[in-house]
């Protein structure tokens, strides 16, 4: 989008305002992001940056808030409940909302709006509602508390993310390749496993990324239904904003933006790979 | 003949033809089975793990029966009263409140019922537990004692209002969401301007997220503008910058917005630090509606991108080039072509950000403060503190309404075309 050879004064100054509009947004999008990192090495207990920070004192940085998380056993035992819970719903959100994208992607599937409705409820309800809600079902079900109710809560608002990706992979989908396995001889699971799982894979493995998201980051349903032994990464982070707010909460978030690094890079590899398999150019 | 025999032959005889289209029908009916044998679990374990917990909050915010189950006898008695008429209840009644009374006392019951004859009316909780700690020693007849126990049980209108309240299903749930009373007579209406909280709440929710709305739209539309148009290289790179936010705890943002705009914190430091602000007189950007707004924009934002991204990648740069030739300036091209054209994604845009902040609970309860709190925040606050689960139920549905409301009106506007879905 080059600034065309015949623009006037008036339109040029737009442009440039316009750019540099825009790499305000970017800068305000990306910022507190990165102040964090800094601020997590801070050898004061401060959040902001001291005069020794600013003139790049070696001693006023310092590994001390990571020191405090990793040693402290709350933490520790909040990214056990956060991992066990996350890979568990993760697991469970795979496989149903897969299954499930298999049925609504064939045309022969009575009340197809309102299943779709049903099944991606869980997105557009708002999260306190959904706490609500589960708190009085799951305590007179006597699941509250339990790691079994978290992890049923966590897989009910991860699986629309599983059923629109692999929705969406699979509208594209060719049926001839599995007619023609059948036709060559193949049996409908052994066709199943070679043609349909690898080409859906990637909707399946983006789809679970974001249920993992989802429980690692979820909070709100925590709090509700949750007891003290389940406590997660997230509501150990939100107790502590709450009551007293020390850096060692910037050493977690800085641990967190690391891995949605990660997440993003690994998201956005997937994207482009099952672009190219359905022909559609990234580039 | 010849002629018949040769269309006999093509033709199915009418028994053939009826089992042709059973047999089809029967594979049809197979197929549909197969698909819905598919979607089964997944829609048994949504319809156990999330319809049926909002079903019980629905259920829960008209669900009425501490009085009734506490109370059994003086329910019964005051089945026949009258409370129209200005008189008392019966001797009889009386009684039954007593023999109510002291059961409830020994199987620590009546105070659930005195809580909640409370939310209707104060005073009624320390009516009933303050009499019921005397009711053990009282002989008939009943009702004098009673009386001069505590005046109020010769007060017709808490009989009313027990009365009232000892139907199993109850309205009054609804009518303290809408900041409204029932009086004594069985009227409904407004409480008084400066007792009303939660349409005032619920109003500010609104006009906040519609607030946040536009400010994502107007930080949004020239920055997916942009991605649009950049070659598709330079485009996928300034994409992460939308994308990280996007992938980002929730808490870490709130957090570092906390680091960022509090009184001792980075933008305040830089302010004093160029003299733009004296030192005493440090901003307050945060813990009001203000820090809630400026966090929410920034974690919201990505939600408004990547909608109208994913719509102006589709509109041909081209027609903008057309207008412009055929001698439209290049405010006009950009109203009458482009703008138009990326109705759709500004739409389903600003649906996914209002609904998802309309329903905020998190951020505001960190960085809101006194004013910057969200509806959500009540029904937290009634869930978990004033344990007052019908009128959080009652709010829930109220809000849940609201969000069904808008998201109906969206698919009838716009034809409910899929912008929402993922990238």
């Amino acid at each position: 989008m080059a600034l065309p050879s015949y623009a006037g004064p008036l339109e040029t100054f737009w442009y440039y305002a316009f750019r540099v509009f825009c790499g305000m947004v970017f800068i305000f999008l990306i910022t507190p992001l990165l102040i964090i990192i800094p601020l997590s090495f801070n050898i004061e207990p401060y959040f902001s940056f001291t005069e020794g920070m600013l003139a790049f004192d070696p001693d006023a940085y310092s590994l001390r808030w990571y020191e405090e998380f990793f040693g402290s056993e709350r933490w520790m035992a909040a990214i056990k409940n956060t991992f066990i819970v996350a890979i568990c719903s993760t697991f469970l959100s795979m496989v149903l909302g897969t299954l499930a994208a298999l049925g609504l992607s064939r045309s022969e599937l009575p009340f197809k709006g309102l299943i779709m409705g049903l099944l991606i409820s869980p997105m557009i309800v708002p999260l306190i509602i959904s706490a609500a809600g589960m708190f009085f079902f799951y305590s007179s079900m006597g699941v509250s508390q339990s790691y079994l109710g978290l992890i049923l809560a966590h897989t009910a608002l991860g699986t629309p993310f599983v059923v629109i990706t692999v929705t969406a992979t699979l509208s594209g989908f060719d049926y001839n390749l599995v007619r023609a396995a059948n036709s060559l001889g193949a049996s409908p699971t052994y066709a199943f496993f070679k043609i349909t799982v690898p080409l859906i894979m990637t909707g399946v493995i983006s789809g679970g990324l974001f249920a993992l998201m989802t429980s690692v980051d979820e909070v709100v349903v925590a709090i509700f239904i949750a007891g003290a032994e389940q406590r997660t990464v997230p509501m150990q982070m939100w107790a502590g904003i709450r009551e007293q707010i020390s850096p060692t909460i910037l050493a977690v978030a800085t641990l967190l933006v690391c891995m949605s690094i990660l997440l993003l890079s690994t998201v956005e590899y997937l994207r482009r790979r099952s672009e190219a398999i359905r022909g559609i150019s990234a580039h | 003949m010849m002629a018949n025999t040769v269309e006999a032959e093509g033709q199915l005889t009418p028994d053939e033809q009826k089992r042709l289209t059973s047999d089809m029908h029967r594979s049809l009916r197979r197929k549909k089975f197969r698909a819905l044998f598919l979607v089964a679990p997944l829609l048994i374990f949504i319809m156990v793990t999330f319809v049926s917990p909002i079903a019980t909050m629905l259920f829960r915010s008209i669900d009425n029966p501490q009085v009734s189950e506490y109370m059994p006898n003086t329910t019964a008695a005051l089945a026949d009263w009258d409370g129209d008429n200005n008189e008392l209840p019966d001797e009889a009644t009386y009684a039954a409140l007593v023999e109510d009374l002291v059961v409830g006392r020994k199987n620590h019951t009546i105070g659930k019922a005195a809580t909640r004859l409370n939310y209707e009316k104060s005073q009624m909780r320390s009516l009933l537990t303050g009499t019921a700690r005397k009711a053990g020693r009282l002989k008939p007849p009943y009702k004098d004692q009673l009386i001069k126990i505590n005046k109020g049980w010769g007060d017709i209108d808490n009989w009313r209002v027990i009365k009232r309240e000892s139907k199993p299903y109850t309205a009054s749930y609804y009518i303290a969401a809408f900041d409204m009373e029932t009086t004594p007579e069985g009227e409904i209406k407004m409480l008084p301007e400066n007792q009303r909280v939660y349409l005032k709440m619920l109003w500010r929710t609104v006009w906040m997220s519609v607030v946040i709305t536009l400010l994502t739209l107007l930080l949004g539309y020239p920055v997916s503008y942009l991605l649009a148009s950049l070659p598709m290289r330079v485009a996928n790179t300034l994409m992460i910058l939308v994308l990280l936010p996007f992938w980002t705890s929730l808490l870490v943002r709130t957090s570092s917005w906390i680091a960022l705009l509090q009184g001792q914190g980075v933008i305040n430091d830089i302010l004093v630090w160029f003299g733009l602000v004296n030192d005493e007189s440090r901003l307050s950007m945060i813990y009001n509606a203000t820090g809630t707004v400026i966090a929410m924009t920034h974690i919201l934002l990505p939600f408004m991108i990547l909608p109208l991204y994913s719509v102006m990648k589709t509109i041909p740069p081209s027609y903008m080039r057309a207008a412009r030739s055929l001698g439209a300036t290049p405010f006009t091209a950009f109203v009458k072509v482009y703008l138009p054209q990326s109705v759709p994604g500004i739409s389903a845009g600003a649906i996914l950000v209002f609904i998802l902040a309309i329903g905020y609970y998190i951020t505001p309860a960190l960085v809101g403060g006194q004013t910057g709190q969200f509806i959500g925040n009540m029904i937290a606050y009634h869930m978990q503190s004033s344990l007052n689960w019908g009128l959080a139920a009652a709010l829930g549905v109220v809000l849940l309404a609201l969000v069904l409301g808008i998201y109906a009106l969206y698919s009838r506007l716009f034809g409910g075309n899929n912008q929402m879905t993922l990238r």
